[in-house]
């Protein structure tokens, strides 16, 4: 009995793995992000889906919470604190615009479906942050790394990056339906270790990093994530939310040890993360979607517009051209992984009703979709609406004098 | 200087003709040479990543006649002193042996006031100096003898 119970579990499992791996093909043949690929993987599976997955269940809901934790840490290894704290000071106005105009319509919608406070403030998480994931590969892939907007639209990311480790100790409290007494004390709590953990780790980062640091792959990778989970465990103990503790631990490591810890941990970040896409796909019921459809699209539409109006303001605010501020507020759209965190976290808690997964299920999976699409089209079309002739190609400016003076 | 958060740094410069020219430094090491657009500037008409070895012969081929050019200034003033670059080619005798092996100042008179390697200045190098292919050599000397060290270097 039990061995067939295994044997179950191992088939269903390495069908979902390979299936994700066929679907992360797709994804790639046709340059998208592979996140809504795998969104739609996880709802034909689970509940309402084709085929009913409860063999393995234990494991994925484990294996999902892990690939929250890597996610997060990969993301704090990406920054320094020293990049944070200059990012905070530059950009803060931005990032504020970036708040208000983002986070809006999510908390509109959620107060007209009669979702109340608690769904009002997941909703506006969902819709305000961009997913760093997808724009750190739109701005690679169509070269625009040199480009002048592209710190401007990496300020908003980082900025909105510090405003995740705020927002999801608020949003764990609030969810833990705690009274206000004790939301306001977790809600210090957390504030309080977010600041400490700044300061130490730009202080002492490069003591965490010895401490954890090994030439040997197999220990550094094993350190990595013991300490990994072992922060995120004991930040969710203390209500401050386990993706921040891992966050905060990504950002405390520096230096050439952070680049090797992104190395060691990418495969692993890459397993786990498509595992918590699933899992969250699993648990949104199909039936659920068409309701809500016409929602997500209106709420797609609407917050394409407020990101593309904040890349845009934050853009001329550097002295950048017209065709760069399109660009730089085009690449920030797209939504992905972290809208699916703070809706996860909603879902699991079980604050919020059925209906809100399904909304952001079906707004991640157009978000995801439309952010690099958008990308790639706006040059030819801002072009054409500014009726210039179609790139005239550059003037080779040497031949030019030479032709002058000969 | 400009941080990129999350990839590197970014040094560039605005040409006359108002164009950046200028480099991505990235995180892992790789650098990335950039180009901007002329009838944009925002944006980039190439970015070309390079390997430490690329980006050190582009250093020398962009700076070597710059050093050279301002050694020929000051030598203005002594007719039939010339100063020249002369690169260690891949297949040279000389692909790790020392300044001292070539005899160059014995042979022809000519001396190596200094040499370029990945876009930095070894200035005055010793006789046990060891060269590798891809330096150019920054050398002082008359006309015949600069022609006859350009032989020593390729046929030893």
């Amino acid at each position: 009995m039990e061995a067939d119970h295994t044997a179950l579990a191992l088939i269903q499992l390495g069908a979902v793995f390979f299936g994700l791996g066929i679907l992360g093909r797709l994804a790639q043949r046709i340059g998208m992000s592979p996140i809504p690929l795998y969104l739609l993987g996880g709802l034909c599976f689970g509940k309402g889906g084709f085929v009913y997955l409860g063999d393995i269940s234990e494991f994925t809901e484990l294996a999902a919470e892990i690939g929250v934790v890597l996610l997060l840490l990969m993301l704090g290894l990406e920054y320094t604190a020293t990049e944070l704290f200059t990012g905070l000071r530059r950009s803060w106005l931005a990032g504020v615009v970036d708040i208000v105009l983002n986070a809006t319509p999510g908390v509109a919608v959620a107060l007209m479906l009669g979702w109340g406070m608690t769904g009002a403030l997941v909703m506006g998480g969902v819709t305000y942050i961009s997913s760093s994931g997808i724009i750190a590969k739109i701005l690679n892939d169509l070269g625009r790394t040199g480009n002048r907007e592209t710190p401007v639209v990496l300020a908003v990311l980082v900025f909105e990056d510090l405003v995740m480790a705020v927002y999801l100790p608020i949003l764990t409290a609030v969810l833990g339906g705690i009274s206000l007494a004790a939301g306001l004390r977790a809600v210090g709590i957390s504030l309080l270790v977010v600041s400490i953990v700044l300061l130490v780790a730009m202080r002492f980062g490069r003591y965490v990093s010895a401490v954890l640091y090994s030439e040997d792959r197999e220990i550094f990778l094993l350190k990595l994530l013991g300490s990994a989970l072992l922060v995120a465990g004991v930040a969710a103990s203390m209500q401050v939310s386990a993706a921040v503790g891992a966050f905060l631990l990504g950002i405390a490591i520096a230096g050439p040890a952070a680049h090797s810890a992104t190395k060691v941990l990418e495969p692993l970040r890459d397993l786990f993360a498509a595992m918590f896409f699933v899992v969250f796909g699993l648990n949104t019921d199909p039936a659920d979607i068409p309701p809500v459809l016409a929602w997500a699209i209106a709420l797609a539409v609407v917050t394409s517009l407020t990101k593309i109006a904040t890349g845009w303001w934050a853009a001329r605010r550097q002295g950048i051209g017209v065709m760069g501020r399109a660009r730089a507020g085009v690449s920030l759209i797209a939504r992905g992984e972290f809208s699916i965190i703070i809706a996860g976290l909603a879902v699991s808690a079980g604050a919020v009703e059925n209906e809100l997964a399904a909304l952001a299920t079906a707004y991640v999976l157009l978000m995801a979709a439309a952010g690099p699409i958008a990308a790639r089209v706006v040059e030819p079309i801002s072009r054409r609406l500014r009726r210039t002739p179609p790139a005239p190609t550059a003037p080779p400016p040497r031949a030019a004098k030479r032709s002058l003076s000969g | 200087m400009t941080p990129l958060p999350g990839i590197g740094v970014r040094k560039d410069f605005a040409l006359r003709n108002g164009q950046r020219v200028g480099v991505i430094n990235h995180r892992d090491g790789e650098v990335e040479l950039i180009v901007s657009r002329s009838d944009d500037p925002d944006a980039c008409v190439a970015s070309v990543p390079l390997t430490v070895d690329e980006s050190a012969t582009l250093g020398n081929l962009l700076g070597t006649p710059q050093l050279v050019a301002q050694l020929a200034e000051e030598h203005k003033d002594l007719p039939g002193i010339n100063t020249k670059q002369l690169p260690i080619l891949d297949g040279s005798p000389y692909d790790g042996r020392t300044l001292g092996d070539t005899e160059i100042r014995t042979r022809t008179g000519v001396s190596v006031v200094a040499v370029m390697r990945a876009g930095q200045v070894e200035p005055s190098p010793g006789p046990d100096f060891t060269f590798t292919a891809g330096d150019l050599l920054v050398a002082v000397g008359t006309a015949e003898g600069l022609a006859a060290t350009v032989k020593v270097l390729k046929n030893g």
